[in-house]
């Protein structure tokens, strides 16, 4: 897997323990030079907590992390070649949008000329021309968050961290900035490591990312591994919805005994009497509710044999008044056997 | 059901009230200004504004003015640093004693004034030190400290956290961050302590008669003349002026601390 | 197990002395906090925690009575000499009564004035009322215990008004009562009453209005939307609710009351008051164990008011 990528940050065995809480339980990882990381994972998962043992906010009670193969373990985090984008932004209230941009720089005492030039630039690259002597207070959430990003980046880190940044922002500029900081990191080259707890966000933006839950890593991969082959069964139904089915009726779809999941638009919805083929796993059931959602539709289905399935297709060709008439209908769901995901620890 | 004009009693006792509260202290502004000065007539036979003079010239009330600045100034330079220097180690923390500490700097303005005033005058006793402008100004510090600790914390706590940590993500070191990031977020909370400082030192008079040997700071000569009145209307003025200096500095920590809070 | 050759800092700035001591403060915060609050504790927990109990020790000696010498040995012979001797018993009874007088009195003062500027006034005129108890308050106190001076002097304010009204008469009768009286109104137990209650007013005030402005209007409203007349509502619903700010109040009242000694010997009789006992005692008579245990009488006074404040809720009101 390594490739003679270089390692960025590495965790041997780290954890962090308050008192009984296990916030971040015996986790190794690598990251690797120049990609998206994403952490992704429920609140109190560990997630927040590993960013901040990255930044030096907090102190390992056990294991090492290395920052480019040096053991950082006790080193202050104004000594650590990494910059933070905090979730509420953290900007200075008392000083200007430029002063603060230029902050990092100004601690490290480049001298002014070049200090202003290179705010200046800055700015230009978060889309902020000409904002620089604003105070914070005068700026949208939006333009905050770019202020944010550019204090940070400005220093070069070796390793920028995000928390959580895009939380406060509206559905359609959050969007807009998940494009913005991908294309950005992918220009800088600088590795990125993001925390959140959207796993759609995470899908859209990662080379890599990695489930939290309860202080461990429950699976490591590209985004399509993640989604597509799922290990545990929660990690099945944090990303993305999951459809779980166990004992009896899983035994009775798949003939095997142990649970498994598929994911909702893999199943197809066809009439009762259609026949089954030998690629296929099927089921008859009755779709018990209907959400509209522009887009897909999002079914119900309650199988004949006990448990039910989320299906969603795209409403290619029907309207609302067709699919919310569905409900109630007797079908047949059929999907192919190769998306079926065996979950381990299940049954 | 309930109507927006108070009852006839009510305002009445608003106004009684507010009128006892400020007519004595317009009384010695018109006393500043009588002509009679062996007693205190009422009304005052005429007006006139020499006193100032005669005030001006006067050499004690100088030295008394002088030593009253001073030891204010420098026990609110104390008071800050004291003050400052323990809100930052306590405002985060929630350790055993943080309250115990607490309690402790409050309990110098808590307890009566003689209570301090005989505490302090048997230690001092104790380590055998003269009575002078120091024993004053330790006297003064002691209870200064808790205004500036009351301020000084009550901001920090409200300042948001993550500031600082940001502040160290980007290369400063805890010294810089006091620096550049917390000095200027508690400044105005600097001010409004220091300024109730130097009010509360400035017009201080029960333990400083405790700690003073033959220092005579303002408000002790005009304790004096009160046991012993010699020049009344010169005292009137005098009295002015010690309202003016205590006044100004509060009326300004007031606003400090009120735009800030909004 | 890769690693990429770095410099030996991660951080591109040199390091200096200021910041290998910022650093060893950061890896050491336990030594660190215990290094910022030493001067504090040194002072306040030396110093001033230091000579109180060398005062309270000190109650626990004894003067000589042929010597004049403090004898260094523990005992309850001053205590004892404190609550049997008749005169200071008078003391401080003598305090404790003022201090109820005068909170009492305060109380019934302020209440109305606190009461309007809670319910009635306006935004504007709240802030201005508020700004007229704050201003005596920040004056000078001993200033304001001047003032008082000039009103009772026999040839002042007060009298001539009195005798404008006709009531000069009144005013010798009342000075003529042993209790109440002195030989002027600026030597009596009333002008010192008088002149206590004018300097601590503003200080029950200001409980008594942020208790007010604590109830809720809906349950004013409500009250009288359940039949009960203002009077009634005043009495069972406000009244409760506003008297934790009276004990509040009354805190600073007393206390302050029992501990001055300034107010009492500018405008008492010869009687004294706690405070001016211990300053005598302790000044050339050299008692230091008798003003010392004196002063612990107004300590365990408060205490014990304090602990019944608090059972009545004065705290959550301050």
């Amino acid at each position: 897997m390594a490739e003679g990528k270089s390692i960025a940050v590495r965790f041997s065995n780290v954890s962090r323990h308050f008192g009984e809480v296990k916030a971040v339980d015996a986790v190794s990882l690598e990251l690797f030079d120049g990609e998206f990381f994403s952490m992704l994972g429920p609140s109190g998962s560990g997630k927040t907590t590993c960013l901040r043992l990255i930044a030096g906010f907090e102190q390992p009670t056990g294991g090492v992390i290395e920052l480019h193969g040096r053991n950082v373990v006790g080193i202050p985090p104004y000594e650590r070649d990494v910059n933070t984008v905090f979730q509420d932004y953290a900007l200075f209230p008392h000083m200007t949008v430029g002063d603060n941009v230029g902050y990092g720089l100004m601690i490290k005492r480049v001298p002014k000329k070049e200090r202003q030039e290179r705010v200046r630039d800055m700015l230009e690259l978060v889309q902020l021309p000409g904002l620089g002597d604003r105070k914070p207070s005068q700026l949208s959430g939006g333009q905050r968050q770019r202020v944010a990003l550019a204090r940070a980046l400005i220093n070069h880190p070796g390793v920028l961290l995000l928390d959580e940044p895009l939380g406060a922002l509206d559905l359609k500029l959050r969007q807009q900035m998940q494009i913005e900081l991908k294309s950005l990191q992918q220009r800088l080259g600088i590795t990125f490591v993001y925390v959140t707890h959207d796993q759609e966000e995470a899908l859209t933006m990662s080379d890599r990312l990695a489930v939290f839950n309860q202080g461990k890593i429950e699976q490591l991969g590209t985004p399509a591994e993640v989604y597509e082959r799922p290990q545990t069964e929660f990690v099945a139904g944090f990303v993305g919805i999951s459809n779980i089915i166990r004992g009896a009726a899983a035994q009775k779809i798949t003939g095997s005994g142990g649970a498994f999941s598929i994911r909702p638009e893999k199943i197809r919805i066809c009439p009762p009497e259609t026949p089954n083929t030998p690629e296929l796993f099927s089921e008859e059931g009755v779709i018990r509710d209907v959400i509209y959602l522009g887009m897909h539709t999002r079914y119900l289905v309650e199988l004949k044999d006990g448990g039910d399935l989320t299906v969603v297709e795209q409403n290619l060709q029907s309207t609302s008044m067709d699919v919310l008439a569905a409900k109630g209908r007797r079908v047949k769901l059929m999907w192919h056997k190769d998306f079926n995901r065996p979950i381990g620890g299940g049954a | 059901m309930h109507s927006e004009r108070a009852p006839l009693g009510l305002r009445i006792g608003t106004i009684g009230a507010i009128l006892f509260l400020h007519v004595p202290l317009l009384l010695i502004f018109l006393y500043a200004f009588t002509t009679e000065d062996a007693s205190f007539t009422f009304p005052p036979p005429g007006l006139t504004t020499e006193w100032f003079g005669v005030l001006w010239a006067r050499r004690e009330f100088w030295e008394a003015l002088q030593l009253s600045l001073t030891v204010a100034v420098i026990s609110t330079g104390i008071a800050l640093a004291l003050g400052t220097i323990t809100s930052l180690a306590l405002y985060r923390s929630r350790f055993f004693g943080r309250d115990a500490i607490s309690l402790m700097i409050i309990l110098p303005i808590a307890l009566p004034g003689i209570v301090t005033g005989i505490a302090l005058r048997s230690a001092i006793n104790l380590t055998g030190l003269d009575f002078s402008f120091w024993t004053i100004v330790i006297g003064h510090a002691t209870f200064c400290v808790v205004t500036v600790y009351n301020n000084v914390i009550a901001r920090l706590r409200r300042t948001n956290y993550s500031q600082i940590e940001a502040s160290m993500d980007l290369g400063a070191t805890t010294l810089q961050t006091f620096r550049y990031i917390i000095l200027p977020n508690i400044a105005t909370a600097l001010l409004a302590g220091g300024m109730l400082a130097f009010a509360l030192s400035f017009d201080e008079v029960i333990v400083t008669t405790f700690t003073a040997g033959q220092q005579e700071t303002l408000p002790i000569w005009i304790l004096n003349q009160l046991i012993r009145p010699r020049d009344r209307p010169v005292t009137n003025v005098a009295a002015i002026f010690v309202i003016a200096v205590t006044l100004i500095p509060l009326l300004l920590a007031y606003r400090f601390t009120r735009d800030t809070s909004n | 197990m890769t690693s990429s050759p770095l410099p030996a800092s991660t951080s591109n700035i040199a390091p200096s002395a200021f910041r290998r001591i910022a650093n060893t403060f950061y890896r050491h915060p336990t030594m660190t906090l215990i290094l910022m609050l030493l001067p504090i504790l040194l002072w306040l927990g030396v110093v001033y925690l230091g000579s109180l109990s060398a005062m309270l020790t000190q109650s626990f000696f004894s003067l000589d009575g042929f010597s004049g010498r403090v004898i260094r040995e523990f005992t309850f012979r001053t205590y004892n000499q404190l609550l049997s001797d008749a005169s200071n018993l008078d003391i401080i009874l003598r305090t404790a009564g003022m201090a109820a007088a005068v909170t009492i009195t305060c109380a019934l003062i302020a209440f109305p004035l606190a009461y309007y500027m809670a319910r009635y006034a306006n935004y504007r005129m709240k802030g201005l009322l508020y700004l007229g108890v704050m201003l005596p308050l920040w004056s000078s106190y001993i200033v304001r215990v001047y003032s008082w001076r000039l009103i009772l002097a026999q040839e002042g304010i007060l009298t001539w008004f009195l005798n404008g009204l006709g009531l000069g008469g009144v005013l010798n009768w009342v000075l003529s009562i042993p209790g109440l009286g002195g030989s002027s109104l600026s030597f009596s137990y009333l002008g010192v009453f008088i002149v206590f209650v004018y300097i601590w007013l503003p200080y029950m005030i200001l409980p008594i209005n942020a208790a007010l402005e604590r109830v809720p209007k809906s349950v004013i409203e409500a009250s009288a939307d359940l039949g009960a007349r203002p009077g009634y509502t005043f009495r069972k619903v406000i009244l409760p609710l506003a008297f934790p700010g009276v004990v509040a109040g009354s805190i600073f009242t007393f206390s302050l009351t029992l501990g001055d000694y300034i107010i009492p010997s500018v405008f008492g009789n010869s009687s004294f008051y706690i405070g001016q006992a211990v300053y005598s005692h302790q000044g050339t008579a050299g008692n230091i164990p008798l003003a010392a245990a004196l002063t612990v009488v107004p300590i365990i006074i408060m205490g014990v008011y304090l602990l019944i404040a608090r059972r009545l809720g004065a705290f959550d009101a301050l």
